[in-house]
């Protein structure tokens, strides 16, 4: 079958792979109709992530038709529609029995690896690094579900693949960031960064009642998008973060703040940016923390900080005085997907929200390396793209 | 610029990587054996000097190995462009002893040169943001009822309206003792080695 695969640092493959098999009887191969290029895909792309082998199939985003089964994946059935978390979860260990699906105590085969490097891994996933299993990614023709009858979708056929194809991630990590704000009616929630999970970080918050939503970026046609999906904008370019937070919130901040961005923050003109810059060139430090200060800086006292942004390692200067003094709560973590998408469903089914909005671009899976790059770039007003192998 | 479309990896990247490793490798050199360097040239004394241009060959050597190598790439050839400008004034001087050497410098500070000069064209031109026109995405609300309508709707719903924090303190669902080890409903044992 054809995939797209890494190979190193900027270098992604259309090749030919073997096609996958079923080797455990809760397996089931996936017949890809739709995946998506994820902002985290370009953290493999950049490889701040480490634990990649070169010749892995990528891919966490995708969907299709049970074309195999295992003889143990219960109601999942050849011929179902279905889309695949990211998170692969067992579903009995004692962290998916807490709804904690994205740190599945069973289904990461390189747990011990993963334990060493982060004291106790999560679950496996998709085409991310064999520090999270080791699994082909769904950028590709075919692909082998691990414990299929858990992790799984189904989805109707009214709805198009461009509406149900970001339950398997960006949504209800957008949903997720927004419901561990614990949003009041009154309250102002800022989002950094206006990409594909920040703008569903927008909807999920004007969702779920927040007063105010005000995204924070410098790219006009994502925060265009975002402004047509009720949020306010700051462009960091043009104006100052901290001034226009004040003064939308009198002088108080916000009281939710959410990072939709992760390691990779881009603010040329900020002095800790360029310090980021340097320490990470020089292998210092793997992560970038500018919206981390920035967010622990002006958010109100009291308040929230959610992190849905990918961090892959360490981090430098970050400000523990104000974080603590303040008393701000932060919450973070992978996506328990599963958690959050029978709501999400049926909202999508009761026409309150179509996903579809963010998809720009649409390609062929031969097209997948040079999407990854007009992705990377923001070329052609690129925000989401979706692949059909 | 030809491309090969089934690899994002095109040959002004690896140009670029090639820039950098040389890049670091011969500033290192400048850096450890600036004396070398100096004697080869003729420049006796001018150690710290070259020291310097060593430590800046290195910091844009890596810079030119990030996933963004166009500022380092820029800055290396502005580099590149002052080294030959000083070596040009060496040659000036009728009666330096090592014309040669300066010469053969000189040539190879001017294939650098221009070899960063066209990757840095290169990458910022494959590399750049569009510019120009911006899309127009004002329509793509994503509420097909409108924001007014969606606004709070999830909450009025109360369908999903935080119900489950990530936490465990309010997680959902029953649980059971991570220690007990039982056959479950797919007939796996909890706890057990699963043959992954």
């Amino acid at each position: 079958m054809k995939a797209l695969c890494w190979h190193g640092k900027n270098d992604i493959r259309y090749e030919t792979v073997p096609d996958p098999q079923i080797e455990h009887s809760r397996d089931a191969i996936v017949n890809v109709s739709s995946c998506a290029i994820c902002g985290s895909d370009l953290h493999l792309y950049h490889h701040f992530i480490p634990g990649m082998e070169s010749g892995d199939v990528v891919g966490h985003e995708f969907m299709g038709e049970v074309m195999e089964v295992g003889s143990d994946t219960r109601d999942l059935k050849v011929g179902d529609r279905v889309v695949v978390p990211f998170t692969i979860t067992c579903g009995e260990c004692d962290q998916c029995r807490r709804g904690n699906y994205s740190v599945c105590e069973r289904s990461n085969r390189n747990k011990a690896l993963a334990d060493k490097v982060f004291g106790h891994g999560g679950a496996g996933l998709f085409g991310y690094s064999h520090l999270t299993g080791g699994y082909a990614g769904g950028q590709a023709e075919y692909v082998r579900v691990p414990f299929a009858d858990q992790t799984h979708i189904k989805v109707p056929d009214s709805l198009t693949d461009e509406q149900v194809l970001f339950l398997g991630d960006i949504f209800p990590t957008g949903w997720q960031a927004a419901v561990a704000c614990e949003i009041e009616p009154t309250d102002t929630v800022a989002i950094w960064g206006a990409g594909p999970v920040g703008q569903f970080c927008v909807r999920s918050a004007v969702l779920l009642g927040a007063e105010q939503v005000v995204v924070i970026d410098n790219v006009p046609e994502r925060l265009a998008m975002a402004e047509a999906g009720g949020a306010i904008t700051i462009n960091f370019d043009e104006e100052s973060v901290l001034g226009r937070l004040q003064e939308l919130t009198h002088g108080k901040g916000p009281e939710k703040c959410i990072d939709a961005v992760g390691l990779e923050s881009h603010v040329p003109r900020s002095i800790d940016s360029v310090y980021d810059r340097v320490k990470q060139a020089m292998m210092l430090e793997s992560d970038r923390a500018h919206v981390l200060r920035e967010m622990i800086y002006v958010c109100r006292p009291a308040g929230i900080l959610s992190i849905p942004g990918v961090y892959g390692g360490l981090i430098d200067k970050v400000p523990m005085g104000p974080l603590m003094n303040k008393g701000l709560t932060v919450r973070t973590g992978q996506t328990h997907v599963k958690r959050w998408t029978d709501d999400l469903l049926r909202l999508i089914d009761e026409g309150q929200i179509d996903p579809s909005f963010v998809v720009t671009h649409t390609a062929g899976l031969e097209q997948g390396p040079d999407m990854y790059n007009t992705f990377r770039n923001k070329q052609d007003g690129c925000v989401k793209v979706v692949l059909k192998p | 610029m030809n491309l090969d479309r089934s690899r994002s990896l095109q040959g002004t990247d690896r140009l670029a990587r090639g820039i950098g490793l040389l890049g670091i490798g011969l500033g290192l050199y400048g850096l450890l054996a600036p004396r070398s360097v100096t004697r080869s040239l003729g420049v006796e004394g001018s150690e710290a000097l070259v020291r310097t241009c060593g430590a800046r060959g290195v910091v844009t050597g890596i810079g030119a190995l990030t996933e963004d190598p166009k500022p380092a790439l820029w800055a290396k050839a502005a580099g590149d462009i002052l080294d030959l400008a000083a070596l040009s004034f060496l040659l000036a001087d009728r009666d330096h002893p090592k014309r040669g050497s300066v010469k053969l410098a000189m040539g190879m500070v001017g294939a650098s040169a221009a070899a960063t000069l066209y990757c840095a064209r290169a990458q910022t031109e494959r590399h750049a943001y569009q510019g120009g026109r911006t899309p127009d995405y004002s329509g793509r609300s994503g509420f097909p009822q409108g924001v007014a309508q969606a606004r709070g709707a999830a909450a009025r719903s109360g369908g999903a309206r935080p119900a489950a924090l990530p936490s465990p303190a309010r997680s959902p669902g029953t649980r059971t003792p991570a220690s007990t080890s039982r056959p479950t409903s797919t007939g796996y044992v909890r706890g057990s080695d699963y043959d992954y």
